[in-house]
Parts: C-alpha cells; structure tokens; sequence
C-alpha cells in the first residue's frame, strides 16, 4: 500500500487514511480512505454536510486534520502549510483579487514562486489561451461574466504547473449552459494536462459527466466508488441508488435472490441479499411500454431534448417514470402498459431495520 | 422641478441632476455659512463698520515671528500626532481586524463593542483615566507631545473601525486570501499584495477622519497640558480673537489640503501599476 514517491509534477498520487475531522462536535469526516491515482479525476458526490468539501480543504491545508495521514506520492503533506503542498485550487465563490487584471492574477502564484516578469507574462498568456481568454489579460474581474471568472480562476490554479488540481463546487454559480460548456472544457484541459484531480460537487450530472470515478459521500465517509457507469448500474446501497441518477422506488418482495415487482421477477445488484419484503430502486430507462405487463394512465410526460420521460399512474398509485424514446408520445389519460427491461436492481428492506 | 420629481419616484435610481444639486446645495450651505461668517468677521473695521485686509497683511507680513510662532509650532505637534494616531491604526487596528475576520470571527462581536465604546466616553472621564496611565507613560517614553497619540489612537477608534469594517464585509476576505495561500503565498503576502490592496479604501477612510479628528482634536490635550493647534489657537483667541480665528480658517485649510494629499498618495500609488500594465500588454 506504500506509494514509492514519485517525481512532483502532473499526475501525482493521492492518499486520505483514516482522517477524522471535527467542527465543535460535528464529525465532517469519520476516517475518510481515498486514493487518487497518478492523473486521475475523481469527483466528490454527496449531499451538503457529508464532509465534501472538508476533505478537499484538508487536502488542501485550509483545514487541519484532527487524524489520520494525507500523502502526496508518498510524502506526508499533512504538516505542510497550504503555501507549499503545490496545488490549485478553483473556489465556489468567485475570487479573482479584484485589484488586479485577469493577467495579474494568474501571474500571482508565479510571482510568489519568483518568476521573472517575462517569464511570468508569457506563461500567464499561455494558461489564458488554454482556457480561451489570452484576450482578456487586462480585464478585471468586474468586467468579465461569472464563467469568465472561473476560467481565469482555473487559469490562474494551472499556471504553476501544481501537483494536484482542487474544484470547490466551481460551477455552482454559473447559469446551467455555462456550466455545462465549462464542466467539458476542465475534462479537457484536464486529459490534457495529465494533472490529478479532485472535484467536489453536489451535482450528479456533473460528478457522472466528467470524472473518472465518483466517490459518493454520506455522513463524512464514501459510501461507495466506482465508475460512473458502475456507479449508475450497480449502486451499492439505496443511498446511492436514490442519489445518483433519478430512481422509482417501489414496494416489492425478495425471494430466492430476485426481486419480484409487479409480477416480474428481477435479478439483484447484490444476489445475497435476505428474502422479505423490500423497497425497489427501479431506473426510469428500465422501464418500458408493452403490449402486457402492468397497467396505468398516463399522468404526464416531458420532453427532455433528446428522450421523453412519462409518468404512468398504477392501479395501486404508485406513479412511476419511464424514459423512452421521444418517438411515442403518450398523452395524458392513456391507458398504457408497462415492462421491465431485467437490469439488476438495488432493494432496501422494508419496513427499515434498525434505521 | 419636474425633472426632480420624475426620479424621486423611482427609489433605486441616484437622485436626478436637480435633486442632488439641491442637496449639495443645502449641505454646502450649512458648512458655507460659519465658514463666510468668519471670513467676515476677520474683515471687519473696528466699531466703525466697513471692511478691509488689514489683519491678514499684519498677520502675513509678521510671518508668524513673535507671538503667532506658538501656533506654527502647536501645528507641527498636531500633524505629528496624526500621523502617529494613522500608524497606530495602521499597524495594530488593521491587522488585529483581519485577524479576527479571518481566524476568530467568534470574537467579531467583542472586538466591535471594544472599538465602538470610546465614542460613549466623554473626553473628560477618558482624561481623568488617562492621568495615571501617563504618569507611568512619561516615565517610559517622556513626556514629548507624540505620546498623546496612544490616547488618540483610542479616540479614534470607532471611527476607524468602522471605515475599515465595512470595506472588510464589502469583499469576500476568507475566500481572497485562501486562494492566494493555495497559490504559495504566506501570511505576510496575503496581507500586503492582497487584503491591504483590497481594504485600500477602507483603511485610507479610517486614515483620513483620524486625522481629522486629531487635528481637531482640543480637550484631552489641554487638560494633560500637551500643545496641540487647538490648544495654541485658543490661547491665541483670549488676546486676539480676530487673529484666532484668521488661523482657524488657516488651519481648515491646512487640515483641507492635507486630506487632499492623502487621497491623491494613496489613490496614486496603487492606481499607477494598474495604468501602466495596459501599455506594458501590449508591448
């Protein structure tokens, strides 16, 4: 498990073990474990107060840990003050220095490492362009939109060449188009640049969009790691399944390792799971209309762009949302039939024990 | 009149052109009013009626020799306290700010009530507290004028504090200087290349209305028997008082160009890399 330590750089490897930390009795993080790969992107999913955005800033050195180790390839960081771990960070709140020009500010951390004006002025351009605003170097921050800023504030984190790469919640203030284009351009500079990297956001989309793995976070601990698709496929735990991606949950009855909703009978995420009755997480892309299956009247349906989402009223009323193809357009009041497709699905036991 | 009615209806607008002239217009008035009055007064011809220059001319030409040479020393005395009153706030009162906004903001509330409570205690009662302190102060550092600026730099206190404050709460000071600490940067350049650049206009607030207030500035110095202008004007004032008050309206003048200065240093000085990294981009 010990890392040889490698040369600084881009792609360094990461490791939390055990940290604890605690805010006047609150528990941010109860011995938080994760390792970032050499020039990996991974995200942070979790609710507001499970301990995301404490992480980060522990890793950071805005905060101190109360246990546990950080390593960055190997070498504890976790007595280095924040100046000298060697990283970027890009902030939720916009914080450019409003006194000084887009270009200044990138070259902030150049000059505090004492580069020289030419030097500082040509890598400071050079890290605008990779964010598309080498235009903008004597704008301040008044002057540029709120995406503009992050831009430049990501500029300004990737221009020392850091080890590691820290996004607070970037996006979250930015309007959705924005924040979209913005979320694709930190994949790519990030696949270009090889740099490790941490991104913290309450958004799953944004989680599953762009990062390598997500680490879903519950009550100061990952809950669970994987892939986006693993994550989105097999949820670990119901937490999970009801955080990542929207789920219908439905009441049904586990037997023999199977779960059987509805008169179907579908194969678990986790086949050891007890018989009894339990609470289905049902993907809306899982379910299907048909010729048989379950009956239901049509409440509602929207159209999303590029599929269809519709809900279907059962006879016992339980509403439950499919995604299909926006080909077939049911109307309201229709009577339709549905199916499942047979993906594993994840159960919770019902009633809760010991919850 | 229609123009001024016209905005006056819509609350978030600035006042229109005529509202605010007569705002400012009111507001002149009031200060013009004293201010042409003394004029006047220093004008005056005796019992006789009528007006002329001749005590300014005596005044002048007398180039504050003899008995006017107190008040030009009382003046240097007050502009050394000033300026010793600005470094104590800009040394102890700026930081100790930052620091509780940044690292103890639990004791914000404290901090504020300690800085706001010389406003409610008159000069007098200060005075009479500040004697003993001074004994033991003339002990230390002698008994020079520049000691009273430790007394000023509390009078000045809740002025200050406040100016610097609200610039503090105007920024996001926590989220400016943790970007600048995970950029490399320690304590001492958060400070100076950020947080004072950010502040600048609030400390250059709380630097001016110190002076102002030190140099106005009349009964702490007169009953611990220190010189300052206000004190050298009123003795001045009991055998003469057109002269005093010729160098009262002196010493607004004065105070009004020193202010003036102030401003254009501390605009000047961190405007001029702003204008000159333009040219510098382009090059």
């Amino acid at each position: 498990m010990i890392q040889s330590p490698r040369q600084s750089g881009p792609g360094a490897v990461v490791e939390f073990r055990g940290v604890v930390k605690e805010f006047a009795g609150h528990r941010a993080l109860a011995g938080f474990d994760l390792t970032l790969q050499a020039g990996e992107f991974v995200a942070l999913l979790g609710p507001s107060g499970s301990g995301k955005t404490t992480a980060l800033r522990v890793l950071a050195g805005l905060e101190s840990a109360d246990v546990g180790t950080i390593t960055i390839n190997g070498a504890d960081v976790s007595g280095l003050p924040t100046g000298k771990r060697d990283m970027g960070m890009v902030f939720q709140a916009y914080s450019l220095f409003p006194h000084l020009s887009a270009g200044e500010n990138v070259e902030f951390g150049l000059r505090m490492r004492k580069v020289n004006a030419a030097e500082r002025r040509s890598r400071a351009r050079s890290a605008l362009a990779l964010v598309g605003l080498d235009a903008h170097y004597d704008r301040y921050a008044h002057q540029l939109s709120g995406g503009q800023q992050q831009r430049v504030a990501l500029a300004r984190a990737l221009v020392t060449e850091p080890r590691v790469l820290l996004l607070d919640e970037p996006l979250s203030a930015l309007d959705a188009k924005v924040r979209v284009q913005l979320r694709e351009e930190i994949r790519r500079i990030q696949t270009e640049l090889g740099i490790t990297t941490l991104f913290v956001t309450h958004d799953q989309d944004e989680a599953l969009a762009v990062a390598d793995r997500v680490a879903v976070m519950r009550a100061g601990n990952i809950e669970q790691v994987d892939t986006p698709e693993g994550l989105y496929a097999r949820p670990g735990s119901p937490f999970v399944a009801d955080f990542v991606g929207l789920s219908n949950r439905v009441p049904g009855v586990v037997r023999n390792g199977f779960a059987q909703v509805y008169g179907t009978a579908l194969p678990l995420v986790d086949p050891s799971h007890a018989d009894g009755e339990v609470q289905v997480y049902l993907r809306p892309e899982d379910i299907e209309f048909g010729t048989d299956g379950v009956s239901g009247v049509v409440t509602a349906s929207s159209f999303l762009g590029s599929l269809r989402r519709t809900g279907v009223r059962l006879e016992d009323g339980t509403v439950l949302f499919t995604q299909h193809s926006v080909r077939v357009k049911p109307a309201p009041g229709e009577r339709v039939h549905l199916r499942f497709t047979g993906a594993p699905v994840s159960v919770e036991s019902s009633p809760r024990l010991g919850a | 009149m229609s123009a001024g009615l016209r905005t006056t209806g819509g609350v978030a607008h600035a006042p229109s052109r005529g509202i605010r002239t007569v705002i400012l217009g009111v507001v002149g008035l009031v200060f013009a009013v004293p201010i042409v009055a003394m004029l006047e007064f220093t004008l005056r011809r005796g019992l006789d009626g009528g007006h002329d220059i001749s005590r300014w001319v005596t005044l002048l030409q007398s180039g504050f020799a003899g008995q006017y040479r107190p008040v030009l020393v009382a003046l240097g005395n007050s502009v050394a306290l000033a300026i010793g009153t600005v470094v104590i706030v800009l040394l102890l009162l700026v930081p100790t700010m930052i620091l509780v906004h940044l690292r103890f903001p639990r004791l914000r509330r404290t901090m504020e009530i300690t800085c706001i409570l010389p406003i409610s205690i008159p000069a007098v009662v200060l005075v009479v507290g500040l004697a003993p302190v001074y004994a033991v102060v003339a002990g230390v550092f002698g008994s020079g004028v520049w000691t009273l600026a430790f007394a000023y730099g509390i009078t000045v206190l809740p002025y200050a504090y406040r100016a610097i404050q609200s610039s503090l709460d105007a920024v996001d000071a926590r989220t400016l200087s943790e970007a600048a600490r995970t950029l490399g940067a320690g304590w001492g350049a958060v400070l100076l290349r950020v947080l004072l650049p950010v502040l600048r206009r609030g400390i250059l607030a709380g630097a001016f209305i110190s002076v102002a207030v030190v140099l106005g500035e009349f009964t702490i110095a007169s009953l611990l028997n220190r010189v300052n202008l206000q004190t050298a004007l009123v003795v001045v004032s009991k055998n003469d008082p057109y002269t005093a008050v010729i160098l009262s309206l002196l010493a607004l003048g004065f105070a009004f160009l020193l202010l003036l200065s102030i401003g254009r240093l501390g605009a000047a000085r961190t405007r001029s890399p702003r204008r000159r990294s333009p040219s510098k981009g382009l090059s």
